[in-house]
């Protein structure tokens, strides 16, 4: 399935914790105009994320979504939604379910790639994977995770976890600029600390696309209805 | 620079703190090259922490043996922490930062990092979980007169753990300002490495000071092990000396090497308390810097080598040694060692050395409790 932004528009990617509501919410947050959605496998520790996601994390483990009810939700996902799909979790779920059979695994329920947040480029260098940068990152190491990541290149936009900042981050301009130059044309999406409308356009007129977490999650606790209105509400910012 | 441990140890964290650690790496190379990196260490150790601690013969407390106590209690702020700490504020200088962020589980690192911060005219920040600040309320005292910054961790297991975790965010937030000064030889490369060299002190002061008491060799040398820190540096003193066996004794409730499987945790790949899934478990011990549910990438290494090998004590086998060392020999230890010395008796060894990583003023109120409800 094509990962490359769709459409000649501005990618919009959502974030939703797997769960047992997830299949009607990302039905709702693609009827909003989601052109791809990221699917929270989720962790106990997860280092990368601030408070709204490891809160959603914690209620999500103590739902009962251990890996295997993760991929079954991952498959009834892809059952309701036609847009590329990409869980995003951490390294030790794959250690503990096996590296290569949990991309397999993924990818046979219906997954796109994979975004582990705590693995860096330059580790398990073999799991193909959408890579992420960060505005700390060498250009050399840009170079790298773009070179190798599939389908697109993940840009955090802040130094810091995920979640909603009140100002838009002013550091993706100089990272967004060295990713363009070094990225030899792969697609670039940010992500990290976006949740407003106003935030989304402004990224996206340094990317091809934004990725919202945080407050998609919040949203996706009201249901489906508010969901969709907030992630449509973000697709007219971005068209 | 040596990663990994065999298959342990890695780079497990997310991209930001990348650069961070290349830059980190980079300066303790250079500091190791620097000769005067060494001796500003060495007169720090000498003229402000107290090195090199004694190393006490503990006849009453195991007369069937001849048993060694490396006196870490005896080093300032009480315990073999501000080792690590001390090494990593000189290297904090170096790389020109200002800021020091740290976690800690008793409070012995917070306190030694808290104190570093203030010998050095650092801003510091320490996270602790809201259940061991309950525990541990001297040593929250301590590290707010020292003018450190105690921010408390109210969710998850309100632990070490959780405090880790929380320390990493922070790092994560403000890289670029600060260093982030881990208390045990766990944590992305290259901070198993740098703590257990900042630590080896510990083991090669031991072995020195055995061999010029006994004019040999321990048979076996035994320390506790939570995140593993003065495990490592005294075992590090010991490894080529293949006769002398290591142990490292564990709490039962957070035993990371004896029941724990291969997992990730908080930066490297090693042996951590986990379920099926890669979930991390919680860990459960009276000893606030015991209950942990990783253990450093070394010691999962040394396990599978079987150069070391790593035993339980439980909370009540714990509390036993603590009273008997102290009615024995007038030392009153943290409970942390307090795991090591009840496994003495079980040794077949006869000259034994332990770490007594630290002294056990912070856990009067908690063995006190515990007496009360006996």
């Amino acid at each position: 399935m094509a990962t490359s932004h769709p459409l000649g528009r501005k990618a919009l990617v959502i974030y939703l914790m797997a769960g047992r509501e997830t299949p009607e919410l990302a039905e709702a947050a693609v009827e909003g105009g989601a052109d791809l959605v990221e699917l929270g496998f989720p962790f106990s520790d997860p280092l990368a994320d601030g408070p709204v996601i490891r809160r959603a994390a914690e209620r999500a483990l103590a739902e009962g979504m251990r890996t295997q009810a993760c991929l079954d939700c991952l498959a009834a996902v892809r059952g309701r939604v036609d847009v590329p799909l990409v869980p995003m979790t951490y390294s030790s779920l794959l250690e503990a379910y096996g590296w290569e059979r949990f991309a397999v695994d993924v990818r046979a329920a219906g997954a796109t790639s994979l975004i582990v947040a705590d693995l860096p480029a330059d580790e398990r260098a073999g799991l193909r994977r959408v890579q992420l940068v960060a505005p700390t990152s060498t250009d050399e190491r840009i170079r790298a995770a773009a070179a190798v990541t599939e389908g697109w290149l993940y840009l955090v936009t802040v130094t810091g976890t995920t979640g909603a900042r009140s100002e838009a981050s002013g550091a993706l301009a100089g990272l967004a600029a060295r990713a363009r130059s070094l990225g030899d044309g792969v697609p670039l999406y940010a992500g990290f600390g976006i949740s407003t409308p106003e935030q989304a356009r402004a990224a996206a007129e340094l990317t091809d696309g934004v990725v919202v977490g945080s407050r998609a999650v919040e949203l996706a606790e009201r249901g489906s209805g508010p969901l969709r209105d907030y992630v449509r509400s973000l697709r007219t910012a971005l068209d | 620079m040596a990663s990994t441990y065999g298959t342990y140890g890695g780079r497990y964290v997310p991209e930001t703190l990348i650069p961070a650690l290349d830059e980190l790496g980079a300066a303790w190379q250079a500091a190791l090259a620097d000769g005067g990196f060494r001796e500003e260490l060495d007169h720090l150790a000498r003229s402000y922490a107290g090195r090199p601690t004694p190393l006490t013969l503990a006849e009453r407390f195991s007369p069937a043996k001849r048993l060694y106590l490396k006196r870490e209690d005896l080093l300032h702020t009480g315990a073999h922490k501000l080792n690590n700490a001390l090494g990593q504020a000189v290297l904090a200088r170096r790389l020109g930062k200002k800021r020091i962020v740290a976690e800690t589980g008793a409070g012995q690192h917070g306190v030694a990092t808290a104190t570093v911060c203030a010998r050095f005219g650092l801003e510091c920040v320490v996270y602790m979980g809201s259940e061991d600040m309950r525990r541990q309320k001297p040593n929250v005292e301590r590290m707010g007169l020292l003018g450190a910054e105690v921010r408390p961790v109210e969710f998850g297991t309100r632990t070490l753990k959780e405090a880790t975790s929380e320390a990493i965010r922070d790092w994560i937030t403000n890289v670029e300002s600060t260093h982030y000064l881990i208390g045990s030889c766990v944590g992305p490369a290259p901070y198993p490495e740098i703590v257990r060299e900042l630590q080896a002190v510990i083991g090669r002061e031991a072995r020195a000071q055995v061999l010029e008491a006994e004019g040999r060799l321990p048979d076996a040398v035994v320390a506790c092990v939570g995140g593993g820190s003065n495990a490592i540096g005294m075992f590090a003193g010991f490894l080529d000396d293949t006769d002398v066996e290591l142990v490292g004794v564990e709490a039962a409730g957070a035993a990371s090497l004896g029941t724990g499987r291969t997992g990730v945790l908080h930066g490297s790949r090693s042996s951590v308390l986990a379920d099926e899934d890669g979930q991390i478990a919680d860990a459960h011990s009276i000893s606030a810097g015991l209950d942990y549910p990783g253990v450093g990438p070394e010691h999962a290494f040394l396990r599978d080598s079987g150069r070391a090998r790593y035993v339980g004590t439980t909370d009540d086998e714990a509390l036993d040694a603590f009273r008997r060392l102290t009615r024995t020999e007038g030392i009153i230890p943290a409970l942390e060692p307090a795991h090591a010395l009840a496994r003495v008796d079980d040794l077949d060894a006869e000259l034994v050395v332990v770490c007594l990583s630290g002294r056990g003023d912070k856990d009067l109120a908690e063995v006190l409790g515990r007496a009360d409800g006996d």
